[in-house]
């Protein structure tokens, strides 16, 4: 009943809502226009993949973890089997490695060029939001004449690849490249020239370097704010060791400088794309792996679209797995927003959220917080179960 | 409102309104739970090259002003009661669209603890649109089907529903 309390008002949005197009739901609380705090709830995608991934063997869980996400599937796909070869001792052939890495970099173009469309979207340039999905046609043609499916490419199995680029596909790749670049210097063009974008991105969302290490942010929305890490430099997999990339980085912090990282990192993706085809190395497709996996546990980290992706998995010995965790780069990125929001018009809210590439699928783990005198961290199926219900209640 | 079936008018009004509809269904998109695969395709059947507005359909973001709601998902406990709601919230007559394999049968989360079996078991469906994740040429099919049912006068899911428990206290 003080009157000296400012009043505090809550404008709930989601989890339906037309913004984004999964479900998620934030508070932001207001004062007028200007956002003075937000918070996230998460937890509407969660469907207990981790857990699932006990009841399923090795080679099922390829086709399981691939669909945490449908946009990133393949990175999914891809840390879960290097991280399997790696207990088993095995090394998956060169031109496996290679294969691996060229859908990687494909998958990043369409994963960009998917943001790019989404994100105009949020910032009423529905324009470049068509022209970018439309381009994007393209690069879902090339992954479908290489993999034979538009969203779910399976192209991984354990021990190698199943999917051969044949000489005329790396022509097709080539020349949709070429058109991707010219495309995307047009957009490059769009978004750092068109005033009226401009005055929707420039100078929203800044956030420094310090601000960036110290919430922890990863991927491009880290690059945007000038931290140099990109796991495909730092600790590289797959074939990145023979056909590097460079990590592409911008100072400005805020939502332009997100743009341009993104779209930046798409030329390197093209440029290794063609190298990867000029220099394909010639051997076996798969490696033997054997069905039941030696016991240990390893971790294995891959540089998704949207930044580090995290992979721990335990091997009892069985032809199933022990433990598998995943940590995804949307996570990571979700505290960024509630310290840059504040201060904010709560119109810049759906582009803020969208400058982070959110994916909410990947994101929704479940986490139990270790208190004191609470020692049981082991859930069984049932307890899961049962816990699921309560909650949601 | 008041039209009754004694009123000559009632059946033109009604071939009118069942015109309108054909010809302007408008959509909204609401994710259970599924994997983004299937929310993309659908996203894609809304842009230029499959351009899902040529049949006059329009996504909307409200679920008061649409007609036909198109789901994904396996439809994890905590969305179900949301999914509920927003069905709720819509108008009748309303149509439903289950995208993916997931949100027909469960798909690849087979087993999984927190999700319910299929869409058709938290509210009715017309139309199931079976793959993982389905081509947009399959969405577009799926939503076309369902403008030839409701063309036809065919009953809807959400009338058989409203007539099943009738019948069984009959």
């Amino acid at each position: 009943m003080e009157a000296k309390e400012p009043k505090k008002f809550i404008v709930p949005i989601g989890p339906q809502h037309p913004a984004l197009k999964e479900p998620g739901h934030f508070e932001f609380s207001v004062d007028g226009e200007i956002v003075t705090g937000a918070s996230i709830r998460l937890g509407y995608v969660h469907r207990g993949i981790e857990k699932g991934t006990e009841q399923r063997n090795w080679i099922q869980n390829i086709y399981l973890l691939e669909r945490v996400c449908g946009i990133c599937s393949h990175v999914h796909a891809m840390a879960y089997t290097l991280g399997v070869e790696k207990l088993a001792g095995v090394t998956a052939p060169p031109r496996a490695q290679a294969i691996r890495e060229l859908v990687a970099e494909l998958e990043r173009i369409h994963s960009h060029m998917l943001w790019l469309g989404v994100a105009a979207h949020e910032g009423g340039f529905d324009t470049l939001f068509m022209y970018s999905w439309r381009d994007r046609e393209v690069v879902m043609d090339l992954l479908e004449s290489l993999t034979g499916n538009r969203v779910h490419y399976s192209t991984n199995v354990l021990g190698g690849v199943k999917i051969d680029v044949t000489p005329e596909l790396a022509d097709t790749i080539r020349k949709g490249c070429d058109f991707l670049e010219e495309r995307l210097q047009h957009y490059l063009r769009v978004v750092t020239t068109d005033e009226t974008f401009l005055a929707r991105t420039r100078g929203v969302g800044p956030m420094t370097l310090e601000q960036a290490e110290l919430l922890g942010a990863v991927g491009p929305t880290a690059r945007a704010s000038g931290v140099t890490r990109d796991i495909r430099i730092d600790a590289p997999y797959a074939s990145y060791a023979e056909f590097p990339v460079t990590v592409v980085t911008d100072n400005g912090g805020d939502l332009t400088a997100r743009f341009v990282v993104r779209i930046k990192e798409l030329f390197e993706s093209c440029r290794v794309i063609r190298q990867i085809l000029d220099n394909m190395p010639e051997s076996e497709l798969v490696a033997k792996v054997p069905r039941r996996i030696p016991a240990g546990e390893t971790i294995s980290r891959v540089e998704a679209p949207r930044g580090e992706l995290f992979y721990y998995i335990k091997s009892g010995g069985g032809d199933r797995p022990e433990r598998v965790k995943s940590r995804t780069p949307s996570l990571c990125n979700w505290s960024t927003i509630s310290t840059v929001a504040v201060g904010h018009k709560l119109a810049d809210m759906p582009m803020l959220l969208a400058g982070i590439d959110p994916c909410f699928s990947c994101n929704d783990r479940m986490i139990q917080i270790r208190r004191k005198g609470h020692e049981d961290q082991l859930w069984t199926w049932e307890q899961l179960r049962r816990y699921g219900i309560e909650y949601y209640r | 409102m008041s039209d009754q079936s004694s009123n000559p008018l009632a059946s033109v009004m009604d071939g009118l309104k069942s015109w309108a509809r054909i010809n302007s269904p408008w959509v909204i998109h609401y994710n259970s739970g599924s994997c983004n695969g299937c929310d993309i395709e659908i996203l894609a059947t809304l842009t230029p090259r499959y351009d899902l507005e040529r049949l006059g359909v329009k996504l909307q973001g409200s679920p008061r002003h649409a007609d036909i709601l198109i789901c994904t998902g396996p439809v994890t406990r905590q969305s179900k009661e949301r999914l509920k709601r927003i069905y709720e919230q819509m108008p009748s007559p309303k149509f439903v669209v289950a995208v993916g394999s997931c949100g027909t049968a469960s798909g690849a989360f087979r087993g999984c603890y927190n999700i319910c079996e299929s869409i058709g078991d938290v509210i009715p469906v017309d139309v199931y649109v079976p793959g993982c994740a389905p081509r947009p040429e399959a969405i577009i099919y799926g939503v076309a089907q369902l403008l030839e049912m409701i063309k036809s006068g065919a009953p809807s899911a959400e009338m058989r529903k409203a007539e099943e428990p009738a019948a069984v206290e009959g």
